[in-house]
């Protein structure tokens, strides 16, 4: 038994990556990043809003998230219905009371379906994100690129005609591109994208059709991954959030502006058993005094400007 | 069939030779960075798949990608502040794509091991002189990169073939890092008589499996790290043990973990009379010169007793 000789040849063994999306770079050697009144970190948070239809996609795979039983999983679809009608309204009620802002990566179909909730977001002005038309409406490698430009000229158009703006940032469903999606983002004029989890900072990509910037819209502090795929309680998540958060902020001090990144969920965060950790954590966060409140498009302009 | 790998004999953790490590200390203690680079688009192995999605599946692979941009720096320092030298398992491909990050752990007088060429070839079906390939590449691309000799190896991603032990001890290694039973390292049989020890590097305390098997928080894993280097050092007064804590800088190099892990550090170097702060090449050369004739005898000796 032995393998194809190919299997020992390594055609993209030299410096930097193994692909021309990106260069490498080492966080602490690059220009340090000045926020607003000089806070030590910029606090991101992302609230998904998400539709996922009952019959879910046939694609390659599903959405995390998505439907899970035979059709029709009505206890999916409901719990997932629950936080768009009842805990996205908990997670606005805590970001108000400290007067934060938020970003909302939004399927174009909870535009189009629940008016009330897209106006609470818009009296927010919380930023909108493109999602997809709906969680079924993923990118995935070897899909079709004309059904792929499609897709995402359907989420930004359907959003566009809803809310009036079309959005900057781009979050591809279930966090999965085809070799053709950031080419294509590009494409359709967004100029940042949410997919990458490879660093703490905004960093610049680079595709045939121009220049994309990565957001740092982790996984790592993510309701969902804590508390439902890792199994981790509200204490558990609080304290991780908190220690971040100071890391980050001793790294702001000595090496420029840090983004703390929270990603909200509000199916999970939004349970009532939930949202007081959110409200606890924030609260200890805000009380430094040392954090600029901001949407990914502000905090992106600002990166910008770095010397 | 095979029942046994037929690597070692039954040893029991009863009536073993003492083990006295240098400075009359209890536990050998060694930290193991996996400096791994992970390929988007590796070539197929038939029996192990790289990624779960198609082509490209860009969210595992840029959630590695952050151990190189971001957490190896922040694990490098920590390190540092404790006077600990890695020994890294390391995917020797780095010494190309990242010559930076080889650069610094050189100076530090951190210990190279292989843990392949990639972390997404894997040696499953190779035949003996691929996988002897693999073995010499490694050996002269650490040699030509920093000057060392290697002297062991974790297999990358743990794939192995029944070739693997014997070839280390045919090409001069001291230690391998594949085999969990034991804490205390051990002869291993080799066809070709030549010295090989196992060197306890344990999965149970990995960073992999404390975050992302088992889900625990960062703290509990600080917690565990700690129970585990008191009981080892209990131990260690009958005779000596080996602690190992594996890690991956995109797991522990995250701004959540760092804080929790610390306190480990803190912990276990501060036990100056009883730690022997190490590398897993000094155990093993230590282990080769003082335990292991003594060792040999004992394991013939309880053969004997068994049969």
């Amino acid at each position: 038994m032995s393998l194809p000789e190919d299997y020992l040849k390594y055609p993209h063994r030299s410096h930097g990556m193994d692909h021309q999306l990106y260069g490498w770079s080492n966080l602490f050697n690059r220009r340090p990043v000045t926020w607003p009144d000089d806070k030590s970190v910029a606090l991101w948070i992302t609230v998904a809003l998400e539709y996922f239809p009952l019959t879910p996609n046939d694609g390659p795979f599903r959405a995390p998230g998505h439907m899970v039983t035979p059709y029709p999983d009505y206890r999916t679809y409901t719990t997932r219905d629950y936080g768009n009608r009842v805990g996205v309204f908990r997670i606005m009620k805590v970001l108000d009371a400290l007067g934060l802002k938020a970003s909302t990566p939004m399927s174009a179909k909870i535009a189009e379906r629940y008016p009330a909730l897209l106006k609470a977001v818009l009296d927010r002005d919380w930023e909108i994100i493109g999602h997809g038309v709906d969680m079924n409406n993923i990118h995935y490698g070897g899909m079709d690129a004309e059904k792929e430009a499609q897709q995402i000229d359907d989420a930004l158009v359907m959003l566009e005609k809803h809310t009036g703006t079309k959005p900057a940032g781009w979050f591809s469903p279930a966090r999965s591109e085809s070799e053709n999606t950031l080419k294509l983002l590009a494409e359709h004029g967004l100029s940042y994208v949410c997919d990458w989890v490879n660093d703490d900072m905004p960093y610049e990509m680079s595709t045939e059709s121009g220049a994309i910037t990565a957001m740092p819209h982790t996984m790592e502090l993510d309701d969902r991954q804590l508390m439902v795929t890792l199994g981790q309680n509200e204490d558990t998540y609080q304290e991780q959030i908190l220690a971040a958060f100071d890391l980050l902020r001793s790294e702001g001090k000595n090496y420029g502006g840090r983004v703390l990144h929270l990603s909200l969920t509000p199916y999970v965060i939004g349970q009532p058993f939930r949202i007081h950790a959110l409200r606890a954590v924030l609260e200890k966060i805000m009380a430094t005094n040392d954090v600029w409140s901001a949407t990914g498009g502000e905090i992106l302009e600002v990166w910008r400007q770095r010397k | 069939m095979k029942y046994d790998p037929g690597l070692y004999d039954y040893w029991p953790y009863q009536n073993r030779p003492k083990i006295v490590w240098p400075g009359a200390k209890k536990v050998a203690f060694w930290v193991a960075p996996n400096i791994e680079f992970y390929e988007l688009n590796p070539p197929a192995n038939p029996q192990r798949k790289s990624w779960p999605r198609p082509y490209p599946d860009i969210t595992p692979y840029s959630y590695r990608d952050h151990g190189n941009r971001v957490g190896h720096w922040r694990l490098m320092e920590m390190m540092d502040e404790f006077g600990v030298r890695g020994s890294i398992s390391l995917s020797v491909a780095m010494c190309q794509h990242h010559p930076e990050i080889i650069e610094a752990c050189a100076a530090r007088k951190w210990e190279f091991f292989s843990h392949g060429i990639y972390n997404t070839r894997y040696i499953y079906g190779m035949d003996r002189a691929q996988e002897q390939s693999i073995l010499t590449d490694s050996i002269k691309t650490v040699e030509k990169a920093t000057g060392q000799r290697i002297r062991g190896y974790l297999a990358p991603a743990l794939t192995h073939t029944e070739h693997t032990i014997d070839l280390l001890a045919e090409n001069d290694f001291w230690y391998s890092c594949d085999l969990f039973q034991d804490d205390q390292p051990q002869p291993l049989k080799t066809k070709s008589g030549k010295k090989l020890v196992s060197m306890p590097y344990s999965l149970e305390v990995n960073d992999h499996y404390a975050f992302n098997v088992y889900g625990q928080s960062a703290r509990q894993y600080a917690d565990l790290l700690k129970r585990q280097f008191d009981t080892l050092l209990e131990e260690g007064d009958t005779s000596g043990t080996v602690m190992c804590i594996p890690l991956h800088a995109y797991l522990i190099g995250r701004a959540h973990r760092m804080g929790p892990f610390r306190e480990v550090l803190d912990y276990i170097t501060g036990h100056k009379d009883d730690v022997w702060v190490t590398t897993a090449a000094e155990i093993a050369e230590f282990y080769l010169n003082t335990c292991y004739d003594e060792a040999l005898n004992s394991i013939e000796a309880a053969q004997k007793e068994a049969s």
